[in-house]
């Protein structure tokens, strides 16, 4: 009953989407000659973009079902995998255009991936841009329960708490989905608070920044207040910021929680109640002693979900899993924590 | 224990407070409405003279964007690190459960009465006339 909570299925082209797009976007694509929607965040050709051994000749990474279905589903052995896919409709400066490449990413991913394989299921990729495009999106798809949580970039044009995102939020709690934020930005601003880094290893490392900012913007301006059944996935955030990160934000909270009174628990208890992380990457030392103080100083054995983050180059082997996991708590990030997460995942094998 | 007499009711008129040391402790009586109260000078936190931090409301809300106050005068804010302490329970805004300003127990007597002892009237002079607070340390 192993989840894996985060794979990234490989749009190759536009050309693959042209039939899920309405006559005005099929044509535009081919008159303008637009094509490489590829995020920049993830370069096709750099190391973290794809696993050497899961490299495919003259074809980008996580593009070939066949592969997904050998070297992530059967060498895992998992029941059910979450396809997160990446691709520039989630970034795109133009609001229309971005809609249009996501819901034709979902009906190609529909129609490609999850019709091929009963163990696929998949975000719905929506245009965060216009966030009344996005929930217009989400009810669109919601209907078909192989969708199981709604997917956005970490790094977006303002942040995620701004009541400015609010109806994607309330689209997603009415529809029982989790909100997956995946690693990726739109650089509409410096990933980083001081400008822009030279080098990929910069942005890479920085990337956790983001997700902490997200996270404070969320829990100060109250959104799990305003949607009290809004649960969020951080997806290759990374883990081990977590613990020290949680620290500062309860201690300036009882310092100045007065300037945010519907904060009214700690800002911990918010996140452990909303928030869960993929285990891609852990981010840890190989070494069993200290990944477990972390897991103790995380405070919660709930908030961990098993990924493998396929074909991202995260680890060597089939060593999904750092050392220093009980058997119990590895059946809680690999079973019970996904079911729980997702109530789609659970109501499918019910 | 032993009881002692801080003040004539009339000179912590409501509103007020009152920082004084008793038995070597540090300690601040509030006037709140009428009703007194008295709180060790120190914050459970690292220690910060809570007498001398703002004396405000309980901010509150339902929802995001809103702020209601209620319970003027009734919440002292420690001037160290911003700690939020109900003045009538000692409890802690943050940590009501776990972290609380240390109280003592105040009484309003007659002066009547306590001319006849055991109080210690440190250096408040007593009259039969008036009302006095008497704290428990």
């Amino acid at each position: 009953m192993k989840v894996d909570c985060d794979i990234h299925p490989g749009v190759p082209s536009v050309k693959v989407l042209l039939p899920y797009m309405d006559q005005y976007w099929a044509d535009a694509f081919v008159q303008r000659g637009m094509d490489g929607f590829d995020m920049a965040s993830y370069p096709p050709g750099a190391p973290i973009s794809c696993r050497p051994d899961w490299r495919l000749e003259r074809a980008k990474p996580g593009t070939s079902l066949a592969q997904v279905q050998a070297q992530a589903l059967d060498a895992f052995g998992v029941r059910f995998a979450i396809c997160n896919p990446l691709y520039g409709g989630q970034v795109a400066v133009s609001e229309t255009m971005a809609a249009a490449l996501c819901s034709a990413v979902n009906d190609w991913i529909a129609a490609e991936w999850l019709d091929a394989d009963p163990r696929l299921r998949a975000s719905i990729v929506v245009p965060v841009q216009n966030p009344q495009l996005a929930a217009e999106e989400i009810e669109r798809k919601a209907g078909d329960r192989r969708f199981v949580q709604v997917l956005l970039p970490s790094g977006a044009e303002m942040l995620y708490g701004k009541s400015y995102y609010w109806p994607i939020f309330a689209a997603a709690e009415k529809h029982g989905l989790p909100v997956g934020i995946h690693a990726g930005l739109m650089y509409r601003h410096a990933p980083t608070s001081n400008g822009w880094p030279s080098f990929f290893l910069h942005d890479y490392v920085a990337g956790s920044q983001v997700f902490e900012d997200q996270l404070l913007s969320m829990v100060s301006e109250g959104l799990f207040v305003k949607f009290p059944g809004l649960r969020i996935v951080l997806l290759e955030s990374g883990v081990t910021w977590l613990p020290g990160f949680i620290w500062r934000a309860i201690k300036t909270w009882r310092g100045v929680r007065a300037e945010v009174p519907w904060v009214k628990r700690s800002p911990a208890a918010y996140i452990r109640e909303h928030v869960r992380l993929t285990m891609q990457p852990f981010d840890a030392p190989a070494d069993a002693g200290i990944v477990s103080q972390i897991l103790e100083e995380i405070g919660s054995d709930e908030m961990l979900l098993f990924a493998t983050d396929f074909p991202h180059w995260q680890f060597e082997g089939d060593q999904a899993v750092p050392p220093g996991f009980s058997p119990s708590l590895l059946r809680k990030i690999m079973v019970d924590n996904p079911l729980a997460t997702y109530p789609r995942l659970q109501e499918s094998i019910a | 224990m032993s009881k002692h007499i801080v003040a004539a009711v009339t000179d912590l008129p409501p509103g007020s407070r009152k920082l004084m040391t008793i038995k070597g402790r540090p300690i601040a009586v509030f006037n709140l409405g009428g009703a007194f109260f008295g709180l060790l000078n120190r914050c459970p936190h690292q220690g910060g003279d809570l007498c001398a931090g703002l004396v405000t409301a309980a901010v509150t809300a339902d929802r995001p964007g809103e702020y209601r106050m209620t319970r003027q005068g009734e919440i002292i804010r420690c001037p160290w690190h911003g700690w939020e302490f109900d003045i009538r329970t000692g409890q802690s805004w943050c940590e009501p459960d776990r972290i609380q300003a240390k109280q003592y127990p105040i009484e309003i007597a007659a002066g009547t009465d306590l001319v006849k002892g055991p109080y210690i009237a440190e250096t408040i002079p007593v009259s039969v006339e008036h009302n006095y607070i008497v704290i428990e340390v």
